[in-house]
């Protein structure tokens, strides 16, 4: 582990195994795979936000060429199909169990938000099943549709669910609200700050795609789909929707073309395809338009909060109260309760010694998208909404926003350090990224370019945004008692071939993230295989014996981890094979990258003579040891992982178009051991340009009438290279205290962090027209707006 | 997409012979605005007339005090062209700046042009350096060509052949993008020239491109961006949207103005 192999093992930066196969466009995504006899389905999705379903028509469409099926909400029904499954419980402050109303794979009665699928329309061709979906008929009768988080609440809202009243789905809280009040009535001061976190489309390059496979002599289902999890597929539609057996179901995951999360989840979809190709006796293929994704891939975020902040006459934070509502949108998405709960409340005390944090959280139920995790889930939601605080409190109480900072931060000495909101952050070291950070941006010269950009008629200003997040998910008895309804542990198997070659069988899921090089230079580092001779195996139940999958950064950390342990396994067996031939005792023997070795002699035996051995074992320890060479570990995380860091960004603003220009953005972050550094930076960039995305050009916006306004790429603002600066990306490492890696994630650090730099460069730009606050994104014609209406109090 | 049938003649004759017989049959030049149409089967013609084939439709060339620019010629190729650069260096520099690579590849002046998109480069260039459409029938003055959003003078089966454009003294543009689509929000072009000044606006008007005559005479007093700056346009005229509500489009006009006054010298 500690010893680095020049080009290999861990801290090289290896080019990544699989780009030649993506670069070279011979990727195998689920859309390029092909089944005999393949038939496609088309769905057809509501165009209301909110209806009645009086009829549906389907007579004159199933009469046309190439039909094969068409089902609707009753057919599924009469065949006992459950309802899409929630993954996560909230109990209200009450007590109560969150509001949970079913969800439908294809509508039943009612549709609930523009693009819930009504009916499905399987055909020879796709363009046969599109011209079938056109001819059925459905008779709506629009009902009063409610899309705003805060109009979801009103007592007059229209209600989305019968089983939800007031459009109420849990009022949940965290924290000592006795305690907050208290500290409240002695402060030297409170500030109040109020944000809305906007509503976003993921937009992963590849649109989602199913197909869905019966085979009709064995009875079992195959489906190949766009999934972060195919094992958690396998388990929610199995055991929830369809009731197939794991033993008659498998999920394949090939190559993912991005996720973002959006791919977690268990989609309508896939269980409609999976059922349809029983009923059909041929597989069923669905490919998702852009268009369509719009209006059906699980969106993110959707927060409006209020928070307090009080202070003491120095500058140091006595408590922090806040209140949040969170959209769910139409209905549950598989984790969506969980994400504005215990990935966002959790994170309030951010990167401050807080002693005391109150927190109240309402989801709602809406006529949209259901709204599930993306990119940092929750963690963006809290540290955008902390770090915007921050700034606003450092200037009402004339204090430098750097020092303000400072003084509250956690010190090096107080971890473990225990928050008020339930998380132990093991390790960290807040000062020295600020310091690197501050040094590599050039902060000190700020006030010159200012100067200088003012000579050019713009406006000019720098933000900084100090965070901390929680990954690696996650121990799996803690989030069991918060209400999941699945461990998140990790499983990897390691199979050393006869020749020293090796397999890794992972649970986690790669899809952009580059797993097919970074596992591999685990194995280098540890066995001493070259990365060459390490194929990393995923994204299949029938390859992989399970697995959780990827998200909340928990790849390396918990599945990294898993293949660590099982390494381990390999070598205390692959000693024993080793003292064996060596003629030695067990306890004498060595293994170092490669090489078993007995103690103090030159006696060896390299990986390949032992495992060449384990599997033709004719001079072998058979009475005590079985043949093979192949060990699986499943690893539990003893906690989530702390990454965090700093990160600081310089824009400029033109006040005549209001457009905002990002100069330069500065990341330091801990991400504990860097296992591959290009990785790290292709992904730390990555989640910022996301983060620039979301401050200042990505928003959702639906009308009053539940129409998505943004429903396309003409109006959805996605980020391009253009509007995005080189990303300076560096780490500094402090170690996770509890996974043998050391490792802490780094997938979404860029994501958390750089949303509130972004903004609060945007409002520091913005200084001289008394400018508060600014809602993201910052749109030319928000910030225009600002300006125009500004203007007299700043000339 | 439906399914149409699918010609490719190689002449203008047989193109506008295969219209004629069919009102529900529809030109395709680049394909770049129609196609994405037909995708998202917003458009059901029974046959598409693929132009490409046709060279007569092709090309730049110099005419006297006059550019002649065939209706098939490619925004990349007016952006390139030694002969458009050399003439009226901003609508090289305009071309260039329509849609991406791949786009201007692609798309054709007569496609646009033909198509009156109210965002489209353009329609403001040609109606600022007062050029004439030329079709298979008849030429139009661009005043009279462009007709509200989208709409054009073009009869059915009726095809752009050419656009003559005079050489202006001196011609600018400057425009605000859509920040998503990237399209103009508010461009404007200006142009000096035998006809006296010309101001013309994309992107941003109720009805499509229309002409800034208050602009024009403030330009034709004093050819300064100052003089522009000046000079507020009616927010009542302006179109509005998620992006840009019609005061925002109107400000930005007076500012494109003066970036493209700058932008001509
Ligand atoms: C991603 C993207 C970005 C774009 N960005 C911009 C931009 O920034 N600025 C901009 O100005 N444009 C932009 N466009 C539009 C692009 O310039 C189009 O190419 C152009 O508007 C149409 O030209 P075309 O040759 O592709 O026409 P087509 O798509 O082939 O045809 C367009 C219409 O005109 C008709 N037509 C075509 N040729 C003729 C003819 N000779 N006579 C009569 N009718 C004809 C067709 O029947 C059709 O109705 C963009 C397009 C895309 C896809």
């Amino acid at each position: 582990m500690n010893v680095v192999t020049p080009f290999e093992g861990i801290g090289a930066s290896l080019r990544r195994k699989e780009d030649f196969r993506f670069l070279m466009g011979r990727g195998q995504y689920v859309d390029d795979l092909n089944r005999p006899g393949q038939t496609h389905a088309v769905m057809l999705r509501s165009p209301h936000a909110h209806a009645t379903i009086d009829r549906i028509d389907t007579a004159a469409a199933k009469a046309m060429p190439g039909v094969k099926a068409i089902f609707v909400g009753e057919d599924m029904a009469a065949e006992s199909i459950g309802g899409i499954p929630c993954g996560w419980q909230i109990h209200s402050k009450d007590g109560s169990p969150m509001a949970e109303p079913m969800h439908p794979a294809l509508a039943l009665g009612k549709v609930r938000h523009v693009g819930d699928p009504v009916a499905v329309v399987i055909a020879e061709t796709k363009a046969q099943a599109r011209d079938a979906a056109e001819a059925i008929i459905v008779d709506y009768t629009p009902l009063p549709a409610v899309s705003g988080t805060v109009a979801a609440l009103q007592p007059d809202a229209p209600q989305v669910h019968e089983a939800a009243p007031g459009n109420l789905c849990y009022d949940w809280h965290i924290g000592d609200k006795a305690a907050q009040e208290a500290a409240f009535a002695r402060a030297a001061r409170v500030v109040t700050f109020e944000t809305t976190n906007n509503r976003l489309v993921p937009n992963a390059m590849e649109p989602r795609a199913a197909i869905g496979d019966f085979d009709s002599f064995s009875g079992d289902y195959t489906l190949y789909t766009t999934s972060q999890n195919p094992h958690v597929i396998r388990l929610l539609m199995g055991a929830f929707v369809l009731h197939i057996p794991e033993s008659k179901l498998r999920v394949v995951a090939p190559d993912v073309g991005g996720g973002f999360g959006s791919k977690i989840y268990h989609y309508a979809e896939e269980a409609i395809v999976t059922w349809a190709a029983g009923k059909v006796k041929r597989p069923v293929k669905w490919t998702c338009e852009r268009s369509e994704s719009f209006m059906s891939d699980a969106h993110g975020r959707d927060h409006v909060s209020a928070a307090e902040l009080a202070l003491d006459a120095e500058g140091k934070i006595l408590a922090l109260k806040v209140h949040t509502l969170a959209n769910m949108g139409a209905y549950l998405s598989t984790f969506a309760p969980c994400v504005p709960t215990y990935l966002y409340a959790t994170l309030l005390s951010g990167v401050y010694a807080m002693p005391v944090i109150y927190a109240e959280v309402k989801a709602v139920f809406t006529n949209t998208v259901p709204v599930d995790a993306y990119r940092g889930a929750g963690r963006p939601e809290a540290t955008y909404l902390l770090e915007r605080l921050m700034d606003v409190a450092a200037a009402e109480a004339g204090l430098d926003k750097v020092e303000f900072r400072r003084r509250n931060f956690i010190r090096p000495d107080q971890f473990p350090y225990q928050t008020p909101v339930a998380l132990q952050y093991d390790s960290g070291d807040y000062h020295s990224t600020l310091a690197a950070c501050l040094e590599t941006a050039g902060w000190a010269g700020f006030e010159a370019r200012r100067a200088e950009s003012k000579s050019r008629k713009k406006l000019r200003g720098i933000g900084i945004s100090t965070y901390v997040e929680a990954c690696g998910i996650a121990p799996s008895a803690v989030v069991g008692s918060l209400g999941a309804r699945a461990g998140l542990y990790e499983v990897g198997t390691i199979r050393v071939h006869p020749t020293g070659s090796v397999t890794v069988l992972t649970g986690a899921h790669s899809h952009g993230q580059g797993h097919e090089t970074t596992f591999a230079q685990l194995v280098a580092d540890k066995l001493g295989v070259p990365t060459a001779n390490v194929d990393i195996v995923h994204g299949d139940t029938a390859k992989v014996p399970f697995g959780m999958g990827t998200y909340g950064s928990r790849s390396l950390a918990v599945g990294g981890s898993a293949m660590d342990k099982a390494m381990d396994k390999i070598i205390t067996k692959g000693k024993r094979i080793a003292a064996h031939l060596m003629e030695a005792s067990v306890e004498d023997v060595e293994f170092e990258r490669g090489t078993f070795r007995v103690a103090g002699t030159d006696k060896t035996k390299s990986l390949t003579d032992i495992s060449l051995a384990a599997y033709v074992p004719h001079n072998y320890p058979i009475d005590e040891i079985e043949p093979g060479l192949e060990e699986t570990a499943f690893y539990d995380p003893k906690n989530f992982t702390y990454p965090g860091g700093c990160h600081i960004c310089e824009v400029e603003i033109d006040p005549e178009t209001g457009r905002t220009e990002v100069l330069n953005f500065t990341a330091v972050d801990d991400v504990g051991r860097v296992i591959n550094p290009m990785i790290v930076e292709g992904q730390v960039q990555g989640g910022v340009a996301q983060g620039i995305g979301q401050a200042l050009l990505e928003a959702a916006i639906y009308d009053a009438s539940g129409q998505l306004v943004s429903g396309s790429f003409m109006d959805y603002t996605m980020p391009r290279a253009g509007d995005l600066p080189d990303v300076g990306v560096a780490t500094h490492t402090t170690l996770c205290t509890h996974n043998p890696l050391g490792v802490k994630g780094c997938g979404e650090v860029g994501a958390i962090g750089s949303p509130p730099a972004v903004m609060n460069a945007v409002v520091d730009a913005l200084r001289d027209y008394g400018v508060r606050h600014v809602e993201m994104p910052a749109t030319p014609q928000k910030i225009w707006g600002i300006v125009n209406s500004h203007r007299l109090a700043a000339e | 997409m439906y399914d149409f049938a699918y010609h490719k003649p190689a002449s203008v004759a047989d193109a506008v012979k295969i219209l004629a017989s069919d009102p529900e049959a529809r030109p395709i030049s680049g394909g770049m605005t129609l196609l994405p149409a037909l995708k998202l089967r917003l458009n059901k013609p029974t046959a598409v007339v693929d132009l490409s084939g046709i060279a007569e439709l092709r090309g730049v060339k110099r005419e006297g005090d006059k550019l002649v620019i065939g209706a098939l010629t490619r925004h990349f190729e007016v952006a390139t062209s030694a002969e458009v650069k050399a003439a009226i260096p901003a609508l090289a520099a305009m071309a260039n700046t329509i849609g991406d690579t791949q786009v201007r590849n692609r798309g054709t002046m007569g496609g646009s042009v033909a198509n009156n998109d109210p965002s489209a480069d353009y329609p403001a260039a040609l109606l600022a350096l007062g050029a004439t459409i030329q079709t298979d029938k008849r030429t139009v003055p661009a005043d009279e060509f462009f007709n509200g959003m989208f709409t054009t003078v073009l009869e059915v089966g009726e095809l752009v052949t050419a656009i003559h454009i005079p050489i202006p003294e001196k011609a600018g543009y400057a425009k605000m993008r859509n920040p998503a689509s990237r399209y103009s929000m508010a461009g404007v072009f200006v142009a000096k020239g035998a006809a006296g000044v010309r101001v013309a606006v994309n992107g941003a008007g109720a009805n499509g491109v229309f002409r800034e005559k208050a602009m024009e005479a403030a330009l034709a007093a004093n050819w300064s961006p100052d003089a522009v700056a000046a000079v507020k346009v009616d927010a009542g005229l302006m179109n509005g949207d998620i992006h840009g509500s019609a005061e925002y489009r109107a400000h930005l006009v007076t500012v494109m103005a003066k970036r493209a006054v700058v932008d001509a010298g």
